[in-house]
């Protein structure tokens, strides 16, 4: 039985195993390679995407619990809090591998959405999730903070 | 390892490789007008991007790419290395762009080890007069095609943000219109490079090139490669150092769908498939009886126990000045420590991975590969060809921190071994996941430290003991008559060895242990255990005597300017000597790592429950001229974390049996946002050549933060991880 979503707007149908991880689905079967594996455990965020909006780990989300439910990867970002939040990790250059930080800015962005003006503390809660080996953690609170500002202009 | 001892480098030079940052200046510079045969060819062709030099092309859309001979793992080096060809070649920074050179030793060696190869904190140093010239050659070349096409003197052209003009004529154009003329023309036997002064993008913050791709999702990783047929590769490696297998079956694994072979190679036995996801399950389905003969089956804590044996014996020498036994006799005081550092896993978040295709001809392998020499050679050992016929695309690296510089290939010659057992029918797809990266070994060794001090009635210390022993990185590997000398491994005792302390009477020995589990460097290396051991134990001296750590590493210093200048500017910028509020506490570190001098001052705040957490990290650095303060900072930042990372959490283990504990991020665990601590970062302005900074940023953090909560609490911190809890304040 083939798993029904819609993946960054469009719908998509695939007759794979259901057990199939949607971080997998999505990289080697639909081809968007965005979003990394870094564990396959939930443990470090690498594979971070949205799913009705909130971030979820797709290395250890099967692909049957997304029937009919709209799915967002790095490729599909848009609107006005995406936007900020590239722009600010461009301008901070954030990134030194760059390997998590796809999944480091689809959590930023679920952040901001929820959250227009983040605490230091808030900023904590919502990134402790996100494992950045290259420890850009100075610079992915500073980006947020910077682009929570751009969001609230 | 035997297969690897079959594998040679060339001999470069006897210096030390990893050293050899500082070494890699006059005289070494390379034939950089060469270009690439293949490239060359594609060149000629009107209206198509020319190559001007190996490390140059220009496209007629007027993008100058220059190509990398190092692999950019995070550390900034595409940045770096465009910076400095673009200063010399005045052109515009929007123009740069940059990729990974092919492999190619003749045209692409790192002059500071005679091979390709990433590593030692060393790319912008072996560079430097090699790409100022490859930039400034480039220019004259632009100059003398557009002389010629304008009929006008060439010393009337000027060129300015990638612009070239001649002002009487009013004539001017850009690089791309002139590629093509340029490439042909004969590149000068020498040119004049640029007088520092005029630098108008050295020493700016020009802005990194891989930002946007890596902000986007766009950049392309190994992991991203997709080949048409291509299939994915899991190999089940041994649970045991030094276990082989002793028979398997794959009737389970086989009846996986998606499955689509399985393979016995030296490392184990891979399971070949469809996608990702057919891997993982086949390769839990396969029944394997390992030969565990030959295994070392101890654990660490064991292991450890032989250690503290060993160093109860003098070990080689290593160093040797003045008559330290006589020295001790003397000494109104004596201290000595022991210190003890755990294995450590390199955690990249990309976990090793490569692609690899089989030609009747040759072979092509993408990876973010580091030692293109070394995984050049071992591929092609195995497939029976010559280097030459072994391509590699070097791709953006998910992070490494020494993990893909591998002494044997590793990773690339199993992915070699599987594409060859599948009888080259279809491109293959190594992935380790992280389970096979944490038990996968290459860990930065385990070590014991003995440190004993003579003081006299002055504090003065008079003499100094410093006992390492722990396995060799270097031995048994390609790079072991360069780097090991009359018993020593250089990697064990640097930082050691070298002490910049006026001690007169000095002695610092070396055991080497040897055992199945395999070892690798790890950021900055030898300097990840000796910066803690020797500056933690200054500061039990310096506590044993009532001297300032400040004070005391001045007076020890005196001689050494670069170090002292990274001290006194930290404790500066982080107050040294104000007073704190209560629960605060401060400590520092100087060190030496890779010819880049680095002092921090940790910030430490200690709760009632014993628990604490670093607060600030003030850094001054001297890493010579700074090409680019921005990522040089960048740099800090980064190493700061990584080496917190394993100041505060557990290293790797292995249990009585062998097998080791850890397996992914749940229980290796890695620093979080939460436990980042502020960052300032000084950079001492410098004429001097630049040196590295991707490793030196490490190994100060642990000591700081180490002597923070000696200076705090009055107890000592012996090793590492530091304990988390149970910290009193006095």
């Amino acid at each position: 039985m083939a798993v029904k979503f819609t993946l960054n707007g469009k719908a998509v149908s695939l007759d794979v195993d259901p057990d199939m991880p949607l971080l997998w689905a999505v990289r080697d079967e639909i081809g968007l390679t965005g979003s990394k594996f870094g564990c396959g455990a939930a443990q470090c965020g690498a594979c971070t995407m949205h799913v009705e909006g909130q971030p979820v780990r797709a290395c250890s989300t099967p692909l049957s619990a997304i029937e009919g439910q709209k799915v967002t990867t790095i490729e599909g970002l848009g609107g006005k809090v995406a936007q900020a939040v590239q722009a600010a990790w461009i301008k901070h250059e954030v990134a030194q591998c760059g390997y998590c930080q796809s999944g480091q800015i689809m959590s930023a962005v679920a952040l901001l959405t929820d959250n227009k003006k983040p605490s230091d503390a808030d900023i904590d809660e919502a990134m402790q999730g996100n494992i950045c080996r290259c420890a850009t953690y100075v610079r992915i609170r500073a980006a947020i903070h910077d682009a929570a500002k751009t969001v609230r202009a | 390892m035997t297969e690897q001892s079959k594998i040679e480098i060339p001999q470069a030079s006897r210096r030390r490789f990893l050293q050899g940052a500082a070494a890699a200046g006059a005289g070494l510079v390379v034939g950089f007008h060469w270009v690439p045969r293949n490239a060359m060819a594609q060149a000629k062709a009107a209206g198509q991007p020319q190559m001007i030099n190996a490390f140059i092309r220009i496209a007629p859309d007027n993008t100058v790419t220059v190509l990398s001979k190092h692999l950019e793992m995070g550390q900034g080096t595409y940045t770096g290395l465009a910076t400095i060809v673009a200063e010399e070649l005045d052109a515009d920074w929007n123009q740069m762009r940059a990729e990974g050179a092919p492999a190619d030793a003749k045209l692409y060696a790192n002059l500071a080890f005679g091979i390709q190869g990433t590593g030692g904190s060393t790319a912008m140093a072996n560079s430097w007069e090699q790409l100022r010239k490859a930039g400034a050659t480039a220019r004259a070349m632009l100059v003398a095609a557009a002389a010629e096409q304008w009929k006008v003197p060439a010393r009337e052209i000027t060129v300015s943000k990638g612009v070239v003009s001649h002002a009487a004529s009013g004539k001017k154009a850009s690089f791309g219109q002139l590629a093509e003329k340029a490439a042909a023309v004969t590149p000068p036997a020498d040119v004049t490079l640029k007088d520092p002064a005029k630098f108008s993008l050295i020493g700016k913050n020009v802005a990194r090139l891989d930002a946007k791709a890596k902000s986007t999702g766009t950049a392309q990783y190994t992991i991203d490669v997709k080949l048409p047929g291509q299939l994915t590769a899991l190999l089940q490696r041994a649970p045991m150092f030094g276990a082989k297998v002793k028979s398997f079956d794959a009737a389970k694994a086989k009846a996986v769908p998606g499955v689509v072979d399985v393979v016995q190679i030296s490392n184990g036995v891979a399971v070949v498939a469809k996608n990702f996801w057919s891997a993982k399950q086949g390769r839990e389905a396969l029944e394997i009886v390992w030969d565990d003969s030959a295994a070392e089956k101890r654990s660490t804590d064991e292991i450890l126990a032989e250690y503290k044996e060993l160093a109860k014996k003098p070990g080689l020498p290593a160093r040797k000045d003045g008559d330290v036994d006589a020295a001790f006799a003397k000494a109104a005081k004596v201290i000595e420590a022991s210190y003890d550092f755990p294995y450590l896993a390199h955690a990249p978040m990309e976990p090793l991975d490569c692609v690899v295709k089989l030609d009747p001809n040759g072979a092509e392998i993408w990876a973010g590969d580091q030692f293109q020499t070394i995984d050049q050679a071992s591929a092609a050992h195995v497939l029976g060809l010559k280097p030459e016929q072994v391509k590699i695309n070097t791709l953006y690296a998910g992070g490494s921190f020494g993990r893909r510089a591998t002494t044997n290939a590793d990773y690339i010659v199993e992915g070699v071994e599987i594409a060859k057992a599948i009888g080259g029918k279809a491109p293959v797809r190594l992935i380790w996941t992280r389970e096979d990266d944490i038990k996968g070994g290459k860990y930065r060794p385990m070590y014991h430290h003995t440190l004993k001090a003579g003081v006299d009635d002055k504090g003065n210390i008079i003499a100094w003991q410093h006992r390492i022993v722990g396995q060799s990185i270097i031995t048994g590997t390609p790079f072991e008559p360069v780097m090991v000398k009359d018993g020593i491994d250089a990697t064990s005792v640097e930082g050691a060895a070298n002490l910049p302390y006026d001690i007169p009477n000095m002695s610092v020995e070396l055991t080497t242990t040897k055992n199945p589990v395999t070892v690798l460097w790890w950021r900055s290396v030898g300097s990840t255990h000796t910066a803690f051991a020797t500056e933690v134990f200054l500061d039990e001296i310096a506590g044993a005597t009532g001297q300032d750590p400040v004070a005391l590493r001045r007076k020890l210093l005196a001689k050494h300017p670069r170090h002292l200048g990274v001290l006194n500017l930290a404790a500066e910028k982080a107050g040294w000597g104000k007073p704190l509020p209560a629960g605060k506490m401060r400590g520092v570190a100087v060190h030496e790592s890779f010819s880049s001098y680095v002092a921090e001052v940790a910030e430490v705040s200690l709760k009632a429950d014993g628990t604490w957490k670093v607060d600030k990290i003030t850094a001054a650095v001297d890493c010579g001229t700074p090409i680019n303060p921005n990522i040089i900072r960048a740099q800090v930042e980064s190493g700061i974390g990584y080496g917190l990372s394993a100041t505060i959490k557990p290293g790797i283990k292995l249990a009585k049996g062998g097998e080791v504990e850890q397996s992914n991020f749940h229980d290796y665990e890695v620093l979080r946002i939460h436990e980042m601590p502020k960052v300032e970062v000084h950079i001492v302005p410098s004429k001097e050549k630049p040196t590295g900074i991707g490793e030196p940023g490490t190994p100060p953090v642990a000591p700081a933060v180490a002597n923070a909560l000696m200076a705090g609490t009055k107890q000592v911190f012996r090793a590492l991880p530091l304990p988390t809890d149970g910290v009193k304040s006095v």
